[in-house]
């Protein structure tokens, strides 16, 4: 009896539960797809960076698919053509691969950038006192370049945890979905995104706040 | 010791090295000096091994620097190189720019690379710097941090390009003072340099480039007072 009661029943407290663990979903697709992405853009950078010939004419253009096919059309894509080869992932695995390689596309230009910020006499400099190629990009090319990127890399991050709405279409119920059901049981669309709106505002605030103090820091 | 030999050198078909002998003992202090673009900055790439060589041979102590088998980074270790542009470590205070390396690559403890950068960072008169970032310290002491920084992995020998060319005239005194002091203190030094004072009074031998080709060296007294070649006499009357 109650349920049918609420079916249409006006925005309660339980409801903004409902959206704050959706919040939660959102965070949590996000930092996985953002971790990941990050970690293969870094590495797809420096192949850029350094497999100058061999890496543009392959992972260049692999990766400019990706960049520049809309996130809806690769979600919904992949979603449906994945179990034809026998992966099959519910709507948050696939949200997390195709977020995940969007995220590695964007991240490559943005490292492959950071990699070429260390200019040629830094490098000189480091491997003259002795470190290995390896040595030289953990100690000296990955601190200096990243840095330098830094703020490029924080506005994918946060592009991409706005576009993980986009999983919703895979039934995924992240902010965006959750907001679509409750708006379709409240009738009150207005109060919904706003409190939606709100809460991507209060993901990613606190984020823009803290790369802000970082870069702060690094400035000195 | 540092032998080369017949060495050649090539960027595409540009023969920037034709031809270079030249051997350095332990203890020497070496000026080499010439015009921009005679081949004196390659001349110490191939010598630690930045640049690869086309022919002829660099020994190091005995080692082939530019043979197959030769552990370049070890080698690198013995040689200390101070360029033109500092490029501290921007992301590192003054002391760890130092300690990186030793610590690194010498795999030596944490507090024990932080000692011996303390230590070299009070030698080139630093010792009131450790906790600074770079971009906060002049030229003059970005340069002096940086042969701190090479002094660090204790080289027997310092390859200095144009250490002083990018600086202020007023920051210049000071970094070659700390050269002198190395130089006093018995470090084997080939130092490329256009302060003439330098080479004149602190260097064992002069050697003039020119065009890729070591015409002269010799005793400052010789280069400076009674040089045999045309072109060193011409190039010494315009530096002056
Ligand atoms: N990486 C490089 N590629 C091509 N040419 C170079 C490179 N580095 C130096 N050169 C050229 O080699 C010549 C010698 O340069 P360099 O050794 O820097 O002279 P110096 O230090 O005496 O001014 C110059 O003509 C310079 O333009
Ligand atoms: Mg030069």
């Amino acid at each position: 009896m109650n349920d049918t009661l609420s079916f249409f029943s006006g925005f309660g407290p339980r409801d903004f539960l409902f959206l704050g663990e959706a919040a939660l979903r959102t965070l949590w697709i996000s930092v996985i797809a953002i971790s990941i992405g990050t970690g293969m853009g870094v590495i797809f950078g420096w192949l850029l960076f350094e497999g100058k010939l061999l890496a543009t004419l392959t992972l260049g253009p692999v990766l400019d698919v990706f960049r520049s096919v809309p996130l809806l059309i690769q979600l919904v894509l992949f979603y449906n053509f994945a179990p034809m080869v026998g992966l099959n992932l519910a709507p948050f695995g696939s949200g997390v691969v195709i977020l995940a390689i969007y995220t590695a596309a964007l991240v490559a230009s943005v490292a492959r950038g950071g990699f070429e910020a260390v200019g040629v006499p830094m490098r000189r400099a480091s491997r003259s006192l002795g470190m290995s190629y390896w040595q030289d990009l953990r100690h000296v090319v990955m601190p200096i370049g990243m840095r330098a990127v830094f703020p490029a890399w924080v506005g994918v991050a946060l592009g991409v945890m706005k576009d993980s709405a986009l999983v919703s279409v895979l039934g995924y119920v992240e902010l965006l979905k959750a907001s679509q059901i409750l708006i379709t049981r409240t009738q009150q669309p207005l109060l919904i995104l706003a409190l939606a709106g709100a809460f991507y505002f209060a993901l990613s605030y606190p984020i823009s706040r803290y790369a802000a103090r970082l870069e702060e820091r690094w400035e000195q | 010791m540092i032998t080369i030999s017949g060495l050649h050198k090539y960027y595409g078909a540009l023969h920037v090295l034709q031809g270079i002998d030249l051997s350095v003992e332990k203890g020497e202090v070496l000026s080499i000096i010439g015009s921009s673009g005679s081949g004196k900055s390659t001349l110490l790439y191939c010598i630690n091994g930045l640049e690869p060589i086309q022919q002829g041979q660099v020994t190091v102590d005995g080692v082939d620097v530019h043979a197959k088998g030769t552990d370049i980074n070890k080698l690198r270790q013995n040689m200390g190189m101070v360029f033109q542009q500092w490029n501290s470590f921007p992301h590192l205070t003054a002391l760890e720019n130092v300690a990186l390396a030793p610590r690194i690559v010498r795999k030596k403890s944490r507090a024990e690379a932080l000692d011996i950068a303390a230590k070299q960072l009070e030698h080139v008169g630093l010792a009131d710097k450790l906790n600074v970032y770079p971009n906060a310290l002049s030229g003059g002491q970005q340069q002096r941090l940086a042969i701190a920084r090479a002094l660090a992995m204790e080289p027997g020998y310092m390859l200095f390009d144009e250490a002083t060319s990018a600086l202020d005239p007023e920051l210049v005194g000071e970094v070659l003072d700390t050269m002198r002091l190395l130089a006093e203190e018995g470090m084997t030094m080939i130092c490329v340099t256009h302060e003439m004072s330098f080479a004149r009074d602190v260097s064992d031998r002069v050697a003039y480039f020119h065009q890729g080709v070591m015409e002269e060296i010799g005793p400052p007294a010789q280069i400076f007072g009674d040089a045999t070649s045309a072109h060193t006499r011409k190039f010494l009357a315009n530096v002056r």
